[in-house]
């Protein structure tokens, strides 16, 4: 039957590999956001090349599974002769897939701003810098943190991936648990609340955020 | 990669690809359909039976899918419900899609307009023929692009079986590189055909989606 005991007892470890889980998600959205603000700058830019091969980034990384991308970058970095720690790998290939996904979110974003806004901007006699700097993007940004929040939320649950690589977050450490206890319906149910209280909690911000914004 | 690798592999690959598409194709079906339950309770049951549904969702949507599995498949046996990894598989991907149809038929419900409906109840159809006449085939048609589009989404999920060893085609990617240790060049082979795939399953479905529309679109 189902052992209450093993339960609880499995939160204190779990809780503890929490930590990488919100690690790589964190370190993950911030590389997916530096990454996907590149990415979506050559698909907007006046170059056919620099355009086409952001579609084809974002193609690609949407296209393939992340267990697919994160196999080929772990195996192909010793072939090239890089050594990194797993740890590094996990956040780059997270990172790299979140950017397919956010320089989508930041096109969706600018495309919903009227375009008034950025020829009265110019009209007035900003410069183009300035156009962006301060009339685009801050409004953008405003507009995709939602959308921003709920891709964290996506790379929280795409981190359980990573334990086939070996890093021992919160799926990882349930596995290790569930092996040593014999009791991996416990153990698992009790991963999956600690990944729900986790996604809860992001979910609850996001409609915080949201509601400011709309205010 | 070598020619004789694909010869001696080809086989267990080819049976690999089918076992994805099998997995995708049935638990897309079956999610839809678990799906359009959900949807429809939630718009119709007392209000426990909704705040049960609505947990539901919350969970599925909350965890990830790997877990799922875990807990199904090692999890599964220590209640009695034992089964082997692809009817596992198949039951995982249905439990985890049924949410995400659920929520994208409950906005197309929503989209249709709510004049249609009372003036079905005003000429008198019966609540199950306003459901099966107008709430369905208004709502299937503005569903449509978020289900190819979630479709879509699934297929890419499939590779996640592997890890509960349902052998599908990553699963005899792995055990094709383990023996022969071609793990990037595979890998990265698996990578491409994923990528066809993909790109190719979204043309055909945007085509599809736009040919049924046009249909629809046509006659009402």
């Amino acid at each position: 039957m189902f052992s209450l005991a093993v339960f609880f007892q499995s939160f204190g470890p779990l809780f503890w590999a929490a930590r990488y889980t919100l690690l790589i998600s964190v370190l993950g959205i911030g590389l997916g956001i530096v990454i996907g603000t590149l990415i979506c700058a050559a698909r907007l830019s006046p170059y056919p090349q620099l355009r086409s091969f952001a579609g084809i980034w974002v193609s690609f990384l949407r296209g393939v599974p992340l267990l697919v991308q994160l196999l080929v970058f772990y195996y192909a970095l010793p072939v090239i002769g890089l050594d990194v720690p797993a740890m590094v790998a996990a956040v780059v290939v997270v990172g790299i897939c979140a950017s397919a996904y956010i320089s989508e979110i930041w096109r969706g974003a600018i495309a919903a701003l009227p375009k008034g806004q950025a020829e009265a901007a110019d009209a007035i006699g900003m410069t183009p810098v300035d156009v962006w700097t301060r009339v685009i993007l801050p409004q953008a940004v405003a507009l995709s943190l939602p959308a921003l929040i709920n891709e964290l939320i996506l790379l929280v649950k795409a981190s359980s991936l990573v334990s086939v690589v070996g890093i021992l977050e919160i799926t990882r450490a349930s596995q290790a648990q569930a092996a040593t206890t014999f009791r991996p319906l416990e153990v698992y149910i009790a991963a999956a609340c600690i990944y729900l209280l986790i996604n809860l909690c992001l979910a609850a911000l996001g409609r915080y955020i949201e509601h400011r914004t709309n205010v | 990669m070598e020619w004789s690798v694909l010869q001696q592999y080809g086989p267990s690959l080819l049976k690999g690809f089918g076992n994805t598409i099998l997995c995708w194709a049935l638990g897309t079906v079956f999610g839809m359909a678990l799906g359009l339950v959900i949807a429809l309770i939630q718009r119709y049951a007392p209000r426990w039976v909704r705040w049960i549904v609505q947990a539901y969702i919350e969970v599925i949507r909350g965890t990830p899918f790997l877990v799922q599995l875990f807990v199904l498949y090692y999890g599964g046996p220590l209640v009695g419900l034992r089964l082997d990894a692809l009817p596992a598989g198949l039951l995982g991907l249905t439990i985890y899609g049924s949410p995400y149809f659920a929520e994208i038929f409950r906005s197309g419900f929503r989209a249709v307009p709510h004049g249609q409906i009372e003036a079905a109840r005003g000429i008198g159809m019966s609540e199950a023929d306003v459901v099966r006449r107008i709430l369905l085939p208004l709502g299937l048609v503005s569903s449509l692009p978020a289900l190819v589009n979630f479709s879509i989404i699934l297929t890419k999920e499939t590779v996640i079986l592997s890890i509960i060893t349902v052998p599908e085609l990553l699963y005899q990617v792995q055990r094709m590189s383990a023996e022969t240790f071609r793990y990037v060049e595979a890998n990265l082979v698996l990578a491409l055909f994923f990528w066809g795939l993909v790109e190719t399953i979204s043309r055909v479905g945007l085509r599809l989606e736009a040919r049924i529309t046009k249909h629809l679109i046509e006659r009402t």
